[in-house]
Protein backbone atom coordinates (compact mmCIF):
# COMPACT_ATOMS: atom_id res chain seq x y z
CA UNK A 1 0.00 0.00 0.00
CA UNK A 2 0.97 3.37 -0.76
CA UNK A 3 2.42 5.23 2.26
CA UNK A 4 3.26 9.26 2.10
CA UNK A 5 5.75 10.86 4.82
CA UNK A 6 3.72 13.96 5.81
CA UNK A 7 4.86 17.18 8.06
CA UNK A 8 3.14 19.82 10.06
CA UNK A 9 3.19 21.22 13.61
CA UNK A 10 0.86 20.04 16.01
CA UNK A 11 0.26 21.94 19.07
CA UNK A 12 3.57 24.32 18.22
CA UNK A 13 6.03 21.21 18.01
CA UNK A 14 6.77 19.73 14.61
CA UNK A 15 5.78 16.13 13.93
CA UNK A 16 6.41 14.13 10.97
CA UNK A 17 4.10 10.85 10.37
CA UNK A 18 4.16 7.80 7.61
CA UNK A 19 1.06 6.82 6.88
CA UNK A 20 -1.33 5.10 4.15
CA UNK A 21 -1.88 7.83 1.64
CA UNK A 22 -5.67 7.45 2.51
CA UNK A 23 -5.18 8.04 5.75
CA UNK A 24 -7.29 11.21 7.45
CA UNK A 25 -5.79 14.13 9.25
CA UNK A 26 -7.61 12.73 12.11
CA UNK A 27 -5.53 9.20 11.96
CA UNK A 28 -2.24 11.25 11.62
CA UNK A 29 -3.27 13.22 14.65
CA UNK A 30 -4.41 9.99 16.77
CA UNK A 31 -1.39 8.23 15.95
CA UNK A 32 0.75 10.37 17.52
CA UNK A 33 -0.84 9.63 20.79
CA UNK A 34 -2.84 12.68 20.57
CA UNK A 35 -6.52 10.65 20.86
CA UNK A 36 -7.89 14.12 22.19
CA UNK A 37 -9.26 14.24 18.40
CA UNK A 38 -12.46 11.96 18.44
CA UNK A 39 -12.97 10.45 15.28
CA UNK A 40 -17.36 10.07 14.67
CA UNK A 41 -19.28 9.62 11.81
CA UNK A 42 -16.53 10.49 9.42
CA UNK A 43 -18.45 12.27 6.92
CA UNK A 44 -17.81 15.66 8.20
CA UNK A 45 -21.91 16.27 10.08
CA UNK A 46 -20.80 15.60 13.75
CA UNK A 47 -17.92 17.68 14.48
CA UNK A 48 -16.13 15.67 16.94
CA UNK A 49 -12.50 15.82 15.44
CA UNK A 50 -12.75 19.00 14.87
CA UNK A 51 -9.08 21.12 15.16
CA UNK A 52 -7.82 24.66 14.01
CA UNK A 53 -5.78 24.84 11.40
CA UNK A 54 -4.19 27.43 10.70
CA UNK A 55 -6.08 28.92 13.30
CA UNK A 56 -9.87 28.15 12.01
CA UNK A 57 -11.89 24.99 12.79
CA UNK A 58 -11.91 22.81 10.38
CA UNK A 59 -13.06 18.87 10.23
CA UNK A 60 -9.94 16.31 10.73
CA UNK A 61 -11.98 13.86 9.41
CA UNK A 62 -12.54 15.13 6.29
CA UNK A 63 -8.69 16.14 4.61
CA UNK A 64 -6.14 13.56 3.71
CA UNK A 65 -3.02 13.92 5.98
CA UNK A 66 -1.44 14.64 3.19
CA UNK A 67 -3.07 18.10 2.67
CA UNK A 68 -1.76 19.08 6.52
CA UNK A 69 1.25 19.24 5.03
CA UNK A 70 3.30 22.02 6.55
CA UNK A 71 -0.27 23.88 8.37
CA UNK A 72 -0.23 24.21 11.60
CA UNK A 73 -2.76 21.87 13.63
CA UNK A 74 -3.92 22.53 17.44
CA UNK A 75 -6.20 20.26 19.35
CA UNK A 76 -7.30 20.17 22.37
CA UNK A 77 -4.34 19.05 23.89
CA UNK A 78 -2.85 22.39 23.24
CA UNK A 79 -5.60 24.22 25.26
CA UNK A 80 -4.00 23.81 28.44
CA UNK A 81 -0.77 25.63 29.54
CA UNK A 82 1.44 25.88 32.94
CA UNK A 83 -1.40 23.30 34.33
CA UNK A 84 -3.68 25.81 34.08
CA UNK A 85 -7.19 25.09 31.97
CA UNK A 86 -8.01 27.14 28.82
CA UNK A 87 -10.75 29.76 29.72
CA UNK A 88 -13.05 27.36 27.34
CA UNK A 89 -11.94 24.07 29.82
CA UNK A 90 -12.54 25.61 32.59
CA UNK A 91 -16.28 27.41 31.76
CA UNK A 92 -17.14 23.59 30.32
CA UNK A 93 -16.31 22.41 33.76
CA UNK A 94 -18.03 24.75 35.25
CA UNK A 95 -21.53 24.82 33.34
CA UNK A 96 -21.25 21.03 33.08
CA UNK A 97 -21.33 21.70 29.65
CA UNK A 98 -20.41 17.78 28.79
CA UNK A 99 -21.97 14.46 30.05
CA UNK A 100 -19.88 11.19 27.93
CA UNK A 101 -17.60 14.01 26.93
CA UNK A 102 -16.84 12.33 23.15
CA UNK A 103 -17.90 15.61 21.24
CA UNK A 104 -16.17 17.90 23.73
CA UNK A 105 -12.90 18.04 22.48
CA UNK A 106 -14.05 19.35 18.99
CA UNK A 107 -16.66 21.99 20.80
CA UNK A 108 -14.05 23.10 22.47
CA UNK A 109 -11.88 23.79 19.56
CA UNK A 110 -14.48 25.11 17.39
CA UNK A 111 -15.19 27.58 20.29
CA UNK A 112 -11.64 28.86 20.35
CA UNK A 113 -11.27 29.16 16.81
CA UNK A 114 -14.31 31.38 16.88
CA UNK A 115 -13.78 33.34 19.97
CA UNK A 116 -10.22 33.88 19.10
CA UNK A 117 -11.26 35.12 15.57
CA UNK A 118 -13.99 37.23 16.82
CA UNK A 119 -14.43 38.38 20.46
CA UNK A 120 -16.83 40.01 20.48
CA UNK A 121 -18.98 37.80 18.45
CA UNK A 122 -22.97 38.07 19.41
CA UNK A 123 -24.73 35.44 21.22
CA UNK A 124 -26.28 34.69 17.92
CA UNK A 125 -23.49 34.66 15.83
CA UNK A 126 -22.31 31.95 19.13
CA UNK A 127 -25.07 30.12 18.77
CA UNK A 128 -25.28 29.77 14.61
CA UNK A 129 -21.40 28.73 14.82
CA UNK A 130 -22.19 26.15 17.55
CA UNK A 131 -24.59 24.75 15.33
CA UNK A 132 -22.12 22.80 13.53
CA UNK A 133 -21.22 20.33 15.94
CA UNK A 134 -23.65 17.56 17.69
CA UNK A 135 -23.74 16.73 20.95
CA UNK A 136 -26.35 13.80 22.17
CA UNK A 137 -26.12 14.12 26.04
CA UNK A 138 -26.18 18.14 27.14
CA UNK A 139 -29.04 19.31 25.04
CA UNK A 140 -26.93 21.84 23.77
CA UNK A 141 -27.58 24.75 26.27
CA UNK A 142 -25.21 24.35 28.72
CA UNK A 143 -22.68 24.23 26.13
CA UNK A 144 -23.57 27.62 24.86
CA UNK A 145 -23.64 28.95 28.36
CA UNK A 146 -20.51 28.08 28.84
CA UNK A 147 -19.14 29.53 25.70
CA UNK A 148 -20.98 32.67 26.21
CA UNK A 149 -19.07 32.40 29.93
CA UNK A 150 -16.09 31.71 28.52
CA UNK A 151 -16.33 34.99 25.95
CA UNK A 152 -16.44 36.92 29.00
CA UNK A 153 -13.61 35.65 30.82
CA UNK A 154 -11.49 35.81 27.99
CA UNK A 155 -12.53 39.43 27.76
CA UNK A 156 -11.37 40.05 31.45
CA UNK A 157 -8.05 38.68 30.49
CA UNK A 158 -7.21 41.09 27.61
CA UNK A 159 -8.21 43.67 30.00
CA UNK B 1 -14.82 4.40 6.83
CA UNK B 2 -11.96 4.43 4.56
CA UNK B 3 -11.60 5.20 0.80
CA UNK B 4 -10.78 2.07 -1.53
CA UNK B 5 -7.29 2.56 -2.62
CA UNK B 6 -6.10 5.21 -4.77
CA UNK B 7 -2.75 6.59 -6.14
CA UNK B 8 -1.74 9.66 -4.52
CA UNK B 9 -0.39 12.66 -6.46
CA UNK B 10 0.41 16.25 -5.47
CA UNK B 11 -0.04 19.09 -7.61
CA UNK B 12 1.75 22.40 -7.10
CA UNK B 13 0.52 24.25 -10.55
CA UNK B 14 -1.77 25.02 -13.40
CA UNK B 15 0.15 23.21 -16.06
CA UNK B 16 1.34 20.43 -13.51
CA UNK B 17 -2.65 19.82 -12.75
CA UNK B 18 -3.88 19.62 -16.45
CA UNK B 19 -0.86 17.44 -17.45
CA UNK B 20 -1.89 14.75 -14.30
CA UNK B 21 -5.50 15.01 -16.05
CA UNK B 22 -4.34 14.36 -18.97
CA UNK B 23 -2.05 11.94 -18.38
CA UNK B 24 -5.15 10.28 -16.03
CA UNK B 25 -7.58 10.40 -18.57
CA UNK B 26 -6.63 6.94 -20.02
CA UNK B 27 -7.11 5.13 -16.64
CA UNK B 28 -10.59 6.52 -16.09
CA UNK B 29 -11.69 7.43 -12.71
CA UNK B 30 -9.02 10.07 -11.84
CA UNK B 31 -10.46 12.81 -9.86
CA UNK B 32 -9.65 15.96 -8.45
CA UNK B 33 -9.00 17.16 -4.75
CA UNK B 34 -9.53 20.66 -3.60
CA UNK B 35 -10.66 21.21 0.02
CA UNK B 36 -12.39 17.84 0.09
CA UNK B 37 -15.69 18.97 2.24
CA UNK B 38 -17.72 16.81 -0.71
CA UNK B 39 -15.28 14.62 -2.44
CA UNK B 40 -13.55 12.91 0.60
CA UNK B 41 -17.29 12.08 2.45
CA UNK B 42 -17.99 10.56 -1.10
CA UNK B 43 -14.39 8.74 -0.84
CA UNK B 44 -15.16 7.40 2.35
CA UNK B 45 -18.83 5.81 2.04
CA UNK B 46 -16.91 4.38 -1.52
CA UNK B 47 -19.75 6.43 -3.43
CA UNK B 48 -16.54 7.09 -5.58
CA UNK B 49 -13.43 4.51 -6.04
CA UNK B 50 -10.95 6.89 -8.41
CA UNK B 51 -7.53 4.69 -9.34
CA UNK B 52 -5.88 8.33 -9.19
CA UNK B 53 -6.51 11.37 -6.60
CA UNK B 54 -4.96 14.69 -8.02
CA UNK B 55 -4.40 16.77 -4.99
CA UNK B 56 -4.73 20.36 -6.45
CA UNK B 57 -5.37 21.72 -2.15
CA UNK B 58 -1.94 23.54 -2.49
CA UNK B 59 -2.42 25.23 -6.07
CA UNK B 60 -1.26 29.29 -4.85
CA UNK B 61 -2.34 30.67 -8.53
CA UNK B 62 -6.00 29.46 -7.98
CA UNK B 63 -6.71 31.48 -4.47
CA UNK B 64 -7.73 34.49 -5.19
CA UNK B 65 -10.46 36.75 -4.94
CA UNK B 66 -10.24 39.74 -7.45
CA UNK B 67 -13.01 42.69 -7.25
CA UNK B 68 -12.26 45.45 -9.82
CA UNK B 69 -14.55 45.87 -12.62
CA UNK B 70 -16.00 42.78 -12.37
CA UNK B 71 -15.33 39.61 -9.65
CA UNK B 72 -12.69 37.04 -10.26
CA UNK B 73 -13.01 33.71 -8.21
CA UNK B 74 -10.59 31.64 -8.03
CA UNK B 75 -11.42 28.33 -8.27
CA UNK B 76 -9.27 27.09 -4.53
CA UNK B 77 -10.87 30.33 -2.97
CA UNK B 78 -12.29 29.19 0.15
CA UNK B 79 -16.08 29.87 1.45
CA UNK B 80 -14.87 31.94 4.56
CA UNK B 81 -12.89 34.52 2.23
CA UNK B 82 -16.12 35.28 0.14
CA UNK B 83 -17.98 35.21 3.39
CA UNK B 84 -15.59 37.85 5.08
CA UNK B 85 -14.73 39.78 2.22
CA UNK B 86 -17.09 43.41 3.61
CA UNK B 87 -16.12 44.21 0.00
CA UNK B 88 -18.91 42.43 -0.91
CA UNK B 89 -21.94 44.74 -0.74
CA UNK B 90 -24.53 46.24 -2.29
CA UNK B 91 -24.69 44.41 -5.15
CA UNK B 92 -22.78 42.16 -4.55
CA UNK B 93 -24.18 41.01 -1.20
CA UNK B 94 -25.98 38.43 -2.14
CA UNK B 95 -22.82 36.12 -3.06
CA UNK B 96 -21.54 37.43 0.33
CA UNK B 97 -24.74 35.81 1.63
CA UNK B 98 -24.94 32.67 -0.06
CA UNK B 99 -21.30 32.01 0.88
CA UNK B 100 -22.28 32.27 4.43
CA UNK B 101 -24.62 29.54 4.08
CA UNK B 102 -22.30 26.95 2.80
CA UNK B 103 -22.13 24.11 4.59
CA UNK B 104 -21.21 24.42 8.36
CA UNK B 105 -18.62 26.77 10.09
CA UNK B 106 -15.55 24.50 9.87
CA UNK B 107 -16.38 23.19 6.15
CA UNK B 108 -16.08 27.09 5.07
CA UNK B 109 -12.32 26.88 6.31
CA UNK B 110 -11.73 24.22 3.59
CA UNK B 111 -14.48 24.24 1.14
CA UNK B 112 -13.28 25.46 -2.59
CA UNK B 113 -15.46 28.29 -4.69
CA UNK B 114 -14.37 25.44 -7.36
CA UNK B 115 -15.29 22.42 -5.94
CA UNK B 116 -18.59 23.91 -5.06
CA UNK B 117 -19.22 24.33 -9.12
CA UNK B 118 -17.73 21.13 -10.02
CA UNK B 119 -19.78 18.86 -7.37
CA UNK B 120 -23.24 20.75 -8.73
CA UNK B 121 -25.35 19.72 -6.04
CA UNK B 122 -29.02 21.05 -7.55
CA UNK B 123 -29.32 22.71 -3.97
CA UNK B 124 -25.66 24.18 -3.38
CA UNK B 125 -25.63 28.20 -2.55
CA UNK B 126 -22.64 29.06 -5.02
CA UNK B 127 -23.64 27.50 -8.07
CA UNK B 128 -27.26 29.56 -7.51
CA UNK B 129 -25.46 32.87 -6.51
CA UNK B 130 -23.43 32.30 -9.96
CA UNK B 131 -26.44 31.13 -12.19
CA UNK B 132 -28.48 34.47 -11.19
CA UNK B 133 -25.35 36.93 -11.61
CA UNK B 134 -24.73 35.44 -14.92
CA UNK B 135 -20.85 34.48 -13.99
CA UNK B 136 -19.05 32.41 -16.95
CA UNK B 137 -16.48 29.77 -15.72
CA UNK B 138 -13.28 29.07 -16.86
CA UNK B 139 -12.50 25.56 -18.03
CA UNK B 140 -8.86 24.79 -19.10
CA UNK B 141 -7.35 21.60 -20.18
CA UNK B 142 -4.15 20.73 -22.09
CA UNK B 143 -6.08 21.59 -24.76
CA UNK B 144 -6.64 25.04 -24.43
CA UNK B 145 -9.27 27.32 -22.23
CA UNK B 146 -13.08 27.82 -22.64
CA UNK B 147 -15.62 30.05 -20.58
CA UNK B 148 -19.01 27.98 -19.92
CA UNK B 149 -21.91 30.48 -18.58
CA UNK B 150 -23.48 29.28 -15.49
CA UNK B 151 -26.79 28.80 -16.87
CA UNK B 152 -24.95 26.36 -19.76
CA UNK B 153 -22.23 24.86 -17.33
CA UNK B 154 -24.84 22.64 -14.77
CA UNK B 155 -26.49 20.10 -16.29
CA UNK B 156 -28.39 18.75 -13.52
CA UNK B 157 -27.58 16.72 -10.32
CA UNK B 158 -24.64 16.75 -9.99
CA UNK B 159 -23.90 16.87 -13.67
CA UNK B 160 -21.72 19.53 -15.74
CA UNK B 161 -20.22 20.88 -18.61
CA UNK B 162 -16.34 19.58 -17.39
CA UNK B 163 -15.13 17.27 -20.53
CA UNK B 164 -12.65 14.27 -20.26
CA UNK B 165 -9.28 16.29 -19.16
CA UNK B 166 -10.79 19.44 -17.79
CA UNK B 167 -10.70 21.79 -14.56
CA UNK B 168 -12.33 24.83 -13.45
CA UNK B 169 -9.87 27.13 -13.01
CA UNK B 170 -11.91 30.15 -11.80
CA UNK B 171 -15.37 32.37 -12.73
CA UNK B 172 -15.85 35.93 -13.74
CA UNK B 173 -18.76 37.58 -12.63
CA UNK B 174 -19.70 40.77 -14.55
CA UNK B 175 -20.26 43.50 -12.83
CA UNK B 176 -23.61 44.35 -11.74
CA UNK B 177 -24.56 48.22 -11.64
CA UNK B 178 -22.52 49.94 -9.20
CA UNK B 179 -26.13 51.45 -7.69
CA UNK B 180 -27.34 47.70 -7.39
CA UNK B 181 -28.83 45.82 -4.17
CA UNK B 182 -29.05 41.83 -3.79
CA UNK B 183 -30.01 39.84 -1.21
CA UNK B 184 -29.70 35.83 -0.57
CA UNK B 185 -31.99 33.68 1.52
CA UNK B 186 -32.41 30.33 2.25
CA UNK B 187 -35.32 27.70 3.78
CA UNK B 188 -33.99 24.74 5.69
CA UNK B 189 -34.53 22.39 8.20
CA UNK B 190 -31.24 23.50 10.65
CA UNK B 191 -29.24 26.18 10.30
CA UNK B 192 -26.39 24.09 9.15
CA UNK B 193 -28.78 21.94 6.36
CA UNK B 194 -29.00 21.92 2.48
CA UNK B 195 -31.88 24.27 1.72
CA UNK B 196 -34.97 22.68 0.56
CA UNK B 197 -35.45 26.37 -1.43
CA UNK B 198 -33.18 29.14 -2.04
CA UNK B 199 -33.76 32.49 -3.39
CA UNK B 200 -31.27 35.12 -5.18
CA UNK B 201 -31.79 38.28 -6.38
CA UNK B 202 -30.06 41.28 -7.88
CA UNK B 203 -32.13 44.18 -8.76
CA UNK B 204 -30.92 47.45 -10.02
CA UNK B 205 -32.96 50.91 -10.15
CA UNK B 206 -33.46 54.52 -11.25
CA UNK B 207 -35.60 56.83 -9.98
CA UNK B 208 -37.67 54.16 -8.27
CA UNK B 209 -38.16 51.98 -11.24
CA UNK B 210 -36.42 48.86 -11.62
CA UNK B 211 -34.17 48.49 -14.67
CA UNK B 212 -33.08 45.26 -14.32
CA UNK B 213 -33.49 42.34 -12.66
CA UNK B 214 -32.22 38.80 -11.91
CA UNK B 215 -33.84 36.35 -9.97
CA UNK B 216 -32.73 32.69 -9.13
CA UNK B 217 -34.23 29.62 -7.69
CA UNK B 218 -32.02 26.63 -6.24
CA UNK B 219 -33.12 23.58 -4.33
CA UNK B 220 -35.70 23.15 -6.56
CA UNK B 221 -35.27 21.93 -9.55
CA UNK B 222 -32.30 19.77 -10.98
CA UNK B 223 -30.35 22.63 -11.33
CA UNK B 224 -30.05 26.14 -10.21
CA UNK B 225 -31.90 28.12 -12.62
CA UNK B 226 -33.19 32.37 -13.59
CA UNK B 227 -37.38 32.84 -12.78
CA UNK B 228 -37.22 34.88 -16.15
CA UNK B 229 -41.16 35.85 -16.18
CA UNK B 230 -40.21 36.90 -12.31
CA UNK B 231 -37.79 39.21 -13.71
CA UNK B 232 -39.81 40.39 -16.81
CA UNK B 233 -42.58 41.35 -14.22
CA UNK B 234 -40.15 42.88 -11.57
CA UNK B 235 -38.31 45.86 -14.99
CA UNK B 236 -40.56 48.63 -15.03
CA UNK B 237 -42.03 48.27 -11.86
CA UNK B 238 -41.36 50.45 -8.70
CA UNK B 239 -41.26 47.20 -6.87
CA UNK B 240 -44.33 47.97 -5.09
CA UNK B 241 -46.27 45.49 -3.44
CA UNK B 242 -48.66 44.05 -6.14
CA UNK B 243 -45.35 43.45 -8.64
CA UNK B 244 -43.85 41.58 -5.48
CA UNK B 245 -46.60 39.46 -5.78
CA UNK B 246 -46.87 38.74 -9.22
CA UNK B 247 -43.18 37.77 -9.32
CA UNK B 248 -43.34 35.55 -6.54
CA UNK B 249 -46.20 33.73 -7.52
CA UNK B 250 -44.61 33.60 -11.27
CA UNK B 251 -41.12 32.12 -9.28
CA UNK B 252 -43.35 29.49 -7.30
CA UNK B 253 -45.01 28.49 -10.94
CA UNK B 254 -41.87 28.52 -12.71
CA UNK B 255 -39.95 26.14 -10.78
CA UNK B 256 -39.91 22.09 -10.30
CA UNK B 257 -39.11 20.80 -7.12
CA UNK B 258 -38.82 17.01 -6.28
CA UNK B 259 -40.50 15.73 -3.06
CA UNK B 260 -37.16 15.47 -0.86
CA UNK B 261 -36.68 15.30 2.91
CA UNK B 262 -40.94 14.32 3.11
CA UNK B 263 -41.48 18.01 1.81
CA UNK B 264 -43.73 18.09 -1.07
CA UNK B 265 -43.50 19.52 -4.39
CA UNK B 266 -46.25 22.43 -3.25
CA UNK B 267 -44.89 23.20 -0.14
CA UNK B 268 -41.31 24.02 -1.90
CA UNK B 269 -43.46 26.45 -4.31
CA UNK B 270 -45.00 27.86 -1.13
CA UNK B 271 -40.98 28.02 0.76
CA UNK B 272 -39.69 29.97 -3.28
CA UNK B 273 -42.84 32.16 -3.28
CA UNK B 274 -41.91 33.34 0.78
CA UNK B 275 -38.27 33.67 -0.24
CA UNK B 276 -38.72 35.99 -2.91
CA UNK B 277 -41.16 37.95 -1.22
CA UNK B 278 -38.89 38.67 1.83
CA UNK B 279 -36.08 39.00 -0.28
CA UNK B 280 -37.62 41.54 -2.73
CA UNK B 281 -39.40 43.37 -0.01
CA UNK B 282 -36.52 43.83 2.08
CA UNK B 283 -35.08 45.40 -1.00
CA UNK B 284 -37.91 47.39 -1.93
CA UNK B 285 -36.38 50.44 0.64
CA UNK B 286 -32.93 50.37 -0.90
CA UNK B 287 -34.51 51.31 -3.99
CA UNK B 288 -37.16 53.72 -3.50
Amino acid sequence: MDVLRTEFTLNDMPIEVTLPVRATLADAIRSTGATGTRVGCEEGICGSCTVLLDGRPARACLMLAAQARGREIRTVEGLAAGGRLHPVQESFRRHRALQCGYCTPGFMMLAVGLLEREPNASPERVRAVLASNLCRCTGYAPIVDAVLAAQQALAGEVI
Amino acid sequence: MRPAPFAYERVESVEEMLEALARADGEGAAVLLAGGQSLIPRLNARLVRPRRVIDIDGIAALDHLELDQELRVGALCRHWRLEEATSLDGPWAALREAAAHVGLHPVRTRGTFGGSLAHANPAAELPLAAVTYGAEIELRSRAGQRRVAAEEFFRGPHRTALGPGEAIVGARFPSPKPDGVSAFAEVSRRVVGWPLAAVCVVLHAAEGVIQGARVGLGAVGPAPRRAIEAERLLEGSALESSAIDAAAVAAARACAPAVADGVDEDTRRDMVEALVRRTLAGLAGAVW
